[in-house]
């Protein structure tokens, strides 16, 4: 039996443990912020917080998530919109959505790394996440406005 | 054309609106009550979903608009609504958009093509502006006034005189029992008075999107419903032999496998066939698939390379074809000779790649189906499983969730076939995931093409003569597998309506056959035809020993209207006028004039390295001038760090949005430009996820692209698509600007920079 925290939650899992820790979100809890894109770990849609920290949900298996804390898109905005989410709201960033949980997901951790990034920080820290509408130049322009530096 | 009916005197209130609510409904709606009904069974649900009509005022002034149309992120469930707020004066914090089904009463709901605000446009504000009339009326008729004398102000009716107001809630019950207005009795608002039209609105599902509350079609849930993940032939048209049916069965939460037959010729929208397995989540059903060891017979397509297949289309281009627009004599003019410039060029295959991957949710119970369906397209949904399961289209209830992407990829409905099927076969509700290997295997792919062109140059560097030829399998195939010859709908696309003011012209195409399903990718056919065309342009331009902008206004011409009907009889103009929608060179000029302006074009120092290109093009009836800036390093590495577009879409309701796609088609066109290649090897795709398929990353992409819209009152235009087409030719064209490299084949990483 596995044990983990999802959003503050105690959970217990008995399924397979090579399950990816996506799916269980998805399709066992409900949790569908969280998006499939890849299974690989090369778009990013799947970002959830481990521990606090940015990891690909599609190649964490529950075996690895056992033990810690997960966070996703869905309770980040459970006391009120966080300043990231009210940044892309503000630059109006979406254009289809998909991708942008994983994206804020992201973007937070960069942010709690480095609260003034860098062009090259902001490169270096959301070039894992694909975006197929092509709404870079917003995210840029929205890890900025939340990190206080208007763009 | 579009009848405006009251119907809410009939029986249809059960569902969202309450009675007495006024309600009206636009483009013959022969008033079938459709029943409402939703995953949830909430009240609430069902009113956000209730689709019989465009929009309900309800009594306690809510204003319902109905979105017919499918968002994949061009804010037409934001925009179109916004019009219909526009001349009814709603409120717009006081609307409640609602997603509707398939239904054939909306018209059209064929998300493609970037028509959604051009054909939609009129209707909606005729909507709109009959219920602001009704309203009026319902008012001056309760305080015994003459209408002439009312007004309104967002979301209430006003008597100047007596300071009498109401608001549109009060209003709605006595309003319903009027008759509608017809159109010639409508006034509509002055530009003037505009409060959202050309100033917009963000997406109405923001937030929403922002929290990872919006629901797309991967977050479909139904109780009870069971997952697969279907293993198809790798080679189109492929059949299955045999498979392991014990082995997927010892995977823990795995149901059961089902096959799906391989579809007969023509594969329309047809699944392809192949073994389903169904499991109890989408990673037993996906590791269950691993499992299965099916052997194929793979049929004639195995013959497919698409190295050698390059080849044969390229020499089909050095031969003489048929012309689809002939003007003045060509040959002739080539035979008097002049400065010859010949050149070919090459775009792969390529695939749509959206974010979402194709999945779809199906309920088959006692005769009927409901699907959820990441569909651009709900009643070819309807269609396609009426056809497969032999039930009456209206059985079959699609409803439309937002799409992670489209890009012309889920026009195609056959993944929401493949859940009715097995939702029919196993008992349960069916969710299909498609995972992204299937997504690049079995895409409907963008076509490959091979152009040749060849221009004559006077003694002022202008063409005498201009020959251009393409070839590439049509969309046809898809329909008709005998199909050889591309359409005119093709054609039109960056072919046919070249608009260069050259006396002596042509435009050639020959086809080819399809050994994959081919299909429509944002901006379609203008893609190839537009590098060609305006590369080429720019080789003269260069041979010309002239500046690229001052020489592609000299191509354009003056200003004038291209007499197109004349060299081209089929051309088909993207289904709008030629009267409402000419091919105006005004247009491309002001666009040009204007990319080049706001990018300091012919002002900037560029260093060793930097260049700057141009492309015009006008598609979907928009007028698109790019400007792409370019950094080469010694190693042959690319940066882009700025791009100008200018846009004429006529009027544009939604600024903002708009921008948005202009900056996304910059992505996009870098993504087809940098690494866009699909390749095949004994008719087997051989790009499969996106390591060996890459689109743009941020740091790939342009790092800033601005958008410059032309103010304009024409009738609007399309959005979605045209920003595509320049991208490529104007980034090649600065790649020569700053390398002296001309690239004639996509993608990018396979030429040599440095």
């Amino acid at each position: 039996m596995i044990q983990l925290k999802v959003n503050g939650v105690q959970r217990s899992f008995d399924g397979e443990p090579d399950m990816p820790l996506l799916w269980y979100l998805r399709d066992i809890l409900g949790l569908t912020g969280t998006k499939f894109g890849c299974g690989m770990a090369l778009c990013g849609a799947c970002t959830v917080h481990q521990n606090g920290k940015a990891v690909r949900s599609c190649i964490t298996t529950m075996q690895r998530a056992a033990g810690s804390e997960i966070r996703t898109i869905e309770d980040v905005a459970a006391h009120g919109l966080h300043p990231v989410q009210k940044a892309w709201m503000e630059v109006s960033v979406p254009q289809c959505g998909y991708c942008q949980s994983g994206q804020i997901m992201q973007a937070i951790s960069l942010l709690n790394e480095k609260q003034k990034p860098t062009d090259q920080d902001i490169d270096d820290g959301m070039s894992g996440n694909i975006c197929r509408c092509g709404t870079y130049q917003r995210i840029r322009a929205a890890i900025k406005a939340a990190a206080g530096e208007r763009a | 054309m579009n009848s405006i009916t009251n119907v809410s005197r009939r029986s249809f209130l059960q569902g969202a609106l309450s009675a007495g609510a006024l309600v009206l409904s636009v483009r013959l709606v022969p008033e079938v009550l459709w029943a409402a009904d939703t995953p949830s069974g909430s009240r609430a649900d069902q009113s956000v979903l209730h689709p019989s009509v465009y929009l309900g005022v309800d009594t306690d002034g809510t204003v319902y608009i109905i979105a017919h149309r499918s968002e994949m992120g061009t804010t037409s469930r934001t925009s179109l609504p916004l019009v219909l707020a526009e001349e009814l004066d709603a409120d717009w914090s006081r609307v409640k958009v609602q997603q509707a089904i398939g239904d054939a009463r909306y018209g059209s709901q064929d998300t493609d093509g970037s028509h959604s605000i051009r054909d939609f446009y009129d209707p909606m504000r005729e909507a709109g502006g009959a219920a602001r009339l009704m309203l009026i009326r319902a008012a001056a008729q309760q305080w015994g006034v003459p209408e002439g004398e009312c007004s309104t102000e967002p979301h209430v009716v006003v008597h100047k005189g007596s300071g009498k107001k109401a608001g549109y809630g009060e209003l709605a019950t006595t309003a319903a029992k009027l008759p509608v207005p017809k159109k010639e009795e409508l006034n509509f608002k002055p530009p003037t008075a505009w409060r959202y039209v050309g100033k917009g609105q963000s997406s109405y599902d923001l937030e929403d999107i922002c929290t990872g509350k919006a629901k797309f079609g991967m977050d479909a849930r139904m109780e009870d419903m069971v997952y697969a993940s279907i293993e198809h032939p790798p080679v189109l048209g492929g059949k299955l032999k045999s498979y392991d049916e014990k082995a997927p069965l010892q995977v823990k939460g795995v149901r059961q496998t089902v096959v799906i037959d391989t579809f007969t010729p023509p594969h329309h929208f047809q699944p392809l066939g192949g073994i389903a397995v169904i499991a109890d989540n989408t990673w037993s059903a996906m590791k269950g698939r691993q499992k299965l060891k099916p052997v194929w017979d793979n049929g004639p397509h195995a013959a497919y390379n698409s190295e050698q297949f390059k080849k044969e289309l390229q020499q089909t281009a050095r031969k003489p074809a048929k012309a689809a627009r002939n003007q003045g004599d060509v040959d002739a003019a080539f035979a008097q000779g002049g400065k010859i410039l010949e050149a070919e060029y090459y775009v792969p295959h390529l695939a749509h790649a959206s974010m979402e991957p194709p999945v779809a949710l199906a309920d088959y119970r006692d005769g009927k189906v409901t699907v959820w369906a990441s569909t651009q397209n709900p009643q070819s949904v309807q269609e396609v499983i009426t056809e497969k399961l032999g039930v009456p289209k209206e059985a079959v209830t699609c409803h439309v969730p937002l799409l992670g992407g489209g890009f012309g990829r889920k026009s195609k409905p056959d993944f929401a076939a493949e859940a009715a099927i097995l939702s029919k076969k196993v008992g349960h509700p069916v969710k299909v995931v498609w995972s992204r290997e299937d997504d690049i295997h079995f895409d409907y792919f963008h076509t490959v093409s091979a152009m040749y062109m060849k221009a004559a140059l006077g003694s002022n560097g202008m063409p005498t003569a201009w020959l251009q030829r393409s070839v590439f399998p049509s969309i046809g195939t898809t329909f008709n597998v005998d199909a050889t010859a591309a359409g005119a709908g093709e054609l039109q696309q960056g072919w046919t309506d070249l608009p260069f003011d050259i006396p002596n012209m042509r435009a050639e195409n020959a086809g080819a056959a399809a050994h994959v399903r081919i299909g429509w990718l944002r901006s379609v056919a203008n893609i190839y035809h537009a590098f060609a065309a305006q590369s080429f342009a720019n080789e003269c331009a260069h041979a010309a020993g002239r500046d690229s902008v001052e020489y592609l206004l000299a191509l354009v011409g003056s200003a004038r209207i291209v007499d197109i009907k004349k060299s081209a009889p089929e051309y088909p103009n993207y289904g709008g006028s030629l009267e409402t929608y000419p091919i105006d060179t005004a247009r491309y000029r002001r666009v040009i004039e204007l990319a080049a302006e706001k990018s300091g074009w012919g002002k900037k120092k560029l260093d060793k390295g930097q260049g700057m290109g141009i492309a015009v093009h006008r598609s979907f009836l928009t007028y698109v001038a790019t400007v792409v800036q370019v950094e080469v390093n010694d190693q042959g590495e690319l940066r882009i760090p700025r791009v100008d577009t200018a846009v004429d879409a006529g009027l544009v309701v939604n600024p903002e949005a708009t921008r948005n796609q202009f900056e996304g088609a910059a992505v996009f066109g870098t993504s087809l430009a940098r690494f866009g290649e699909i390749t095949a090897t004994d008719g087997v795709v051989d790009q499969s996820n996106f390591d060996s398929y890459p689109v743009s990353r941020m740091n790939e992409a342009p790092y800033q692209t601005n958008v410059h819209i032309v103010e304009s009152s024409a009738p609007p235009a399309g959005v979605g698509e045209p920003g595509v087409p320049p991208f490529a030719p104007a980034l090649c064209n600065a790649i020569f600007a700053a390398t002296g490299k001309r690239v004639r084949e996509l993608p990018l990483s396979r030429a040599k920079l440095a």
